[in-house]
């Protein structure tokens, strides 16, 4: 298929590899953000091609994974009530919070919802007027705008049935912190081609500038992450911290215009809590205050639970790039896709599930 | 919720007032909002997230990039440059300075 065959292609790949090859004098440590460059990484075995020098580390980019367990305990506290209709993306199904998932409720009865886009919760709140249809607004900058337009939809439709559990979060305040972090190991960043999509490149410049490291936007086949990696260690070889933009094709300096609109007018800046990150200041985005009507935790008036997290699971470790899913006790033995005791392994982006699917040990 | 996949758009049409279409995975078509895409046009290919177009691909910019690719691949070996036109570290020389 166009646009991906391409970006496929073995000689290519090949080529990159010498090249990569070729410019590595010394050890470097890359971290990739996103959970889509991690699933591609390992299932393209990229990691294990790559000079021994070189060492990729897995990042906190799998929105399903950064969720908390007090927030997904306040999605399920939500799909037990009777009058709800629970709607989410189908990757947060299996994420056990500190009791239970929204699968288990479902097995049991509770009217909760797979859905593809957030439109879709909000035409199910059109044909259920006498229900409370619930979306659970998840992600990073990519399901913002998108999530931003369901509000406005349903705004202009004069909706009361419908709101949004919001746990939205943003990838330069995580960078930030993993870099300011005292033993932090990261030299350069393989930053996330469609979170860069939609916010341009302005954020990402300022920051190789002020913490001196490089970062490229790649696309996410082998060839493009390939060539984002020669990038990046020509900088560290070169001592360059800049940022290059490997996806030129998708990503464009401004980003998308209307979809960061979109999201400055339903959204405001907030602190949020990032699973295995602790408290990141300015992480995350909340509904403003003209759109509180719809903000699900305000109109159902949900509290905060503790966190029982499986006191086995390292997730939190792997998020910060501290350690590879092997190096978990529990790895392929108590947690697995089928049975996971943590959302690294449960989300299609997870690291955990990466290895796992690849039969990595 | 994130598809890397480009599609291609092979209907436009209007619902509830907002820009949609589909879009053509190899044979699997899917519905996405066009909105954040308001110059799309049938046959461009577009990245889609969690039911959105996010971006056109640009054919210019892909084409650039493999044009530089492939053309410096071949320029690599005759002149000593990677495949973004700068000079090759010579690992060789590196070495032997070392020793």
């Amino acid at each position: 298929m166009k646009h991906l065959d391409e970006y496929r292609d073995p000689a290519l790949a090949r080529k990159l590899l010498a090249e990569i090859a070729a410019v590595t004098t010394r050890p470097w440590v890359i971290m990739e953000i996103c959970g889509g460059h991690t699933h591609a990484i390992i299932r393209h075995g990229i990691d294990l091609l790559l000079p021994r020098q070189l060492e990729l580390v897995h990042g906190p980019g799998c929105p399903v994974c950064v969720t908390p367990v007090a927030l997904i305990d306040q999605a399920l506290a939500l799909a037990r009530r009777p009058e709800v209709i629970f709607t989410s993306f189908g990757d947060m199904l299996r994420v056990p919070g500190s009791r239970e998932s929204l699968a288990r409720i479902r097995a049991r009865g509770g009217d909760i919802r797979t859905v593809y886009s957030p439109l879709e919760a909000v035409n199910l709140a059109v044909q259920n007027p006498a229900q409370e249809v619930v979306f659970f607004a998840v992600g990073f900058e990519t399901t913002a705008p998108g999530n931003a337009l369901a509000v406005q939809q349903a705004a202009r439709l004069g909706l009361t049935n419908f709101s949004l559990l919001v746990s939205h979060v943003l990838v330069p305040p995580a960078i930030g912190a993993l870099l300011a972090a005292p033993d932090n190991r990261i030299q350069a960043f393989l930053a996330p081609g469609h979170v860069c999509t939609v916010e341009g490149l302005q954020d990402y410049e300022a920051m190789a500038a002020a913490h001196q490291v490089p970062m490229v936007p790649a696309g996410f086949e082998p060839v493009d992450i390939l060539a984002a990696i020669l990038l990046l260690v020509r900088q560290l070889e070169e001592g360059r911290a800049q940022v290059e933009n490997e996806y030129r094709r998708s990503v464009r300096p401004e980003g998308n215009p209307a979809a960061r609109l979109a999201v400055e007018q339903v959204f405001q800046v907030c602190h949020r809590t990032w699973r295995g990150l602790g408290e990141i200041p300015a992480s995350g985005l909340r509904l403003r205050p003209e759109f509180a009507a719809f903000d699900a935790q305000c109109k159902f008036a949900l509290e905060e639970t503790g966190e029982m997290e499986s006191p086995q699971c390292i997730s939190g470790a792997i998020l910060r790039g501290e350690s590879k899913p092997p190096q978990c006790p529990a790895f392929g033995k108590e947690c697995t896709p089928e049975h996971p005791l943590g959302a690294t392994m449960v989300s299609s982006e997870g690291a955990c599930a990466a290895y796992r699917h690849a039969n990595r040990q | 919720m994130c598809l890397a996949v480009p599609g291609k758009v092979v209907e436009i049409f209007e619902e509830n007032g907002l820009k949609m279409g589909h879009i053509d995975y190899a044979g699997a078509i899917s519905r996405a909002c066009l909105e954040y895409v308001p110059e799309i046009r049938l046959g461009d290919y577009t990245v889609v997230h969690a039911g959105f177009a996010l971006s056109i691909l640009d054919e210019e910019e892909a084409a650039k990039s493999f044009a530089a690719w492939r053309e410096l691949q071949a320029a690599a070996a005759r002149e000593g440059v990677d495949l973004f036109g700068r000079p090759l570290a010579d690992a060789d020389a590196d070495a032997d300075e070392q020793e």
